[in-house]
């Protein structure tokens, strides 16, 4: 189909979203990350059977952490579709992209960005 | 296995904002298995409170260190080294581990990370109940293996009580009627003969009454 989604995301491929844990998604943030989205199986088709379950409620935990430390849930997302519903995983994309451009980029960034300002100048 | 919860995020940012250099401290033992204080609890906890103060402006170095456990001197020595670069521990392990990294490093602040609850079981993944309430004497023997001192809400040696319906206990719907259980488990095992003997008014001394406790065995000292 050759259909085309935002070049900004980066796609990291896992065994099953089941493997996705909150540590990998607050390290994206912590590296930089505007925004973090899970595309898992849909419910009730995991080949690891509870996979996809785990994945939603671990995206649910990393979105009330971002909340309370003050990055915003919002960044975080989980989506289900199927393997051969390519023109829905680009709807899912631009949907994401779409929002991450409306948040605005991650504040980590320019607060590290900051930093290294403040400790050049203290140099 | 001692069962404890995390803290708010709120909480724990208040223990430690006056710090720079802390060391967040986990321990691989009840905590790990209760998920509230193991190393992925520490994972996840120290890249929160980076981001957090990252996002203050404020620098600060937050470390990550699991021990095996931090209720004994041999694990606990392991930081020996390099606790004198940090201002301030939080740690995850239990109230145990937390006083007696307090008692071990006397001039660096220690902050409690977790909420310590119970002594309890994993009945399943997420859920933790109560079983034990280290009384000091146990009674298990007569009470067909169920605990009342722990799962009774009156801690009755004789029930159950009136307040006992449909097997549930009068303080909620949800909780079991610790002595229906009992009753239970011993027409099961067909013993219902000994459900007839009175237990004896216990010795409480060795409770919390009589005072923080200890066990002491000469035979194994050093």
């Amino acid at each position: 189909m050759r259909l085309s989604y935002p070049t900004s995301i980066k796609i990291i491929r896992v065994p099953c979203t089941g493997k996705v844990d909150v540590i990998h998604i607050l390290r994206s943030f912590e590296k930089g990350a505007d925004g973090v989205y899970v595309v898992g199986c849909m419910e009730g088709d995991c080949h690891f059977n509870k996979g996809n379950f785990r994945a939603r409620k671990r995206v649910a935990q990393a979105q009330k952490m971002l909340d309370d430390i003050g990055i915003g849930g919002e960044r975080v997302k989980m989506y289900n579709l199927s393997s051969s519903e390519a023109p829905l995983f680009v709807k899912f994309a631009k949907e994401m992209f779409d929002k991450i451009v409306e948040l605005g980029p991650n504040p980590i960034k320019s607060a590290k960005k900051k930093n290294i300002n403040r400790q050049t100048e203290a140099a | 296995m001692i069962v404890a919860e995390k803290k708010p995020m709120e909480e724990v940012i208040k223990e430690i904002k006056d710090y720079k250099n802390i060391l967040l401290l986990g321990c691989n033992e009840c905590v790990t298995v209760c998920e509230a204080g193991g190393k992925k609890e520490v994972g996840i906890l120290a890249s929160a409170l980076r981001m957090y103060f990252l996002n203050q402006g404020e620098e600060k170095r937050i470390d990550e260190v699991t021990l095996e456990r931090q209720c004994d001197h041999e694990y606990l020595e392991e930081i020996r080294d390099r606790i004198d670069t940090y201002d301030a521990v939080l740690s995850l392990a239990c109230g145990v581990g937390v006083q007696f990294m307090a008692d071990k490093y006397v001039s660096i602040p220690v902050y409690p990370g977790v909420n310590t609850c119970f002594l309890g079981a994993t009945e399943k993944r997420g859920l933790w109940t109560e079983r034990c309430q280290a009384c000091g004497q146990c009674i298990l023997a007569s009470t067909a293996g169920i605990c009342p001192i722990s799962r009774c809400a009156k801690r009755i040696l004789n029930g159950p009580c009136g307040g006992s319906t449909n097997g549930k206990c009068e303080i909620s719907k949800e909780l079991d009627c610790a002595w229906q259980l009992i009753i239970n488990r011993l027409k099961a095992m067909s013993r219902m003969d000994d459900y007839e003997i009175l237990l004896d008014i216990k010795d409480w001394s060795s409770d919390r009454a009589g005072g923080p406790r200890k066990v002491v065995r000469e035979d194994v000292q050093e």
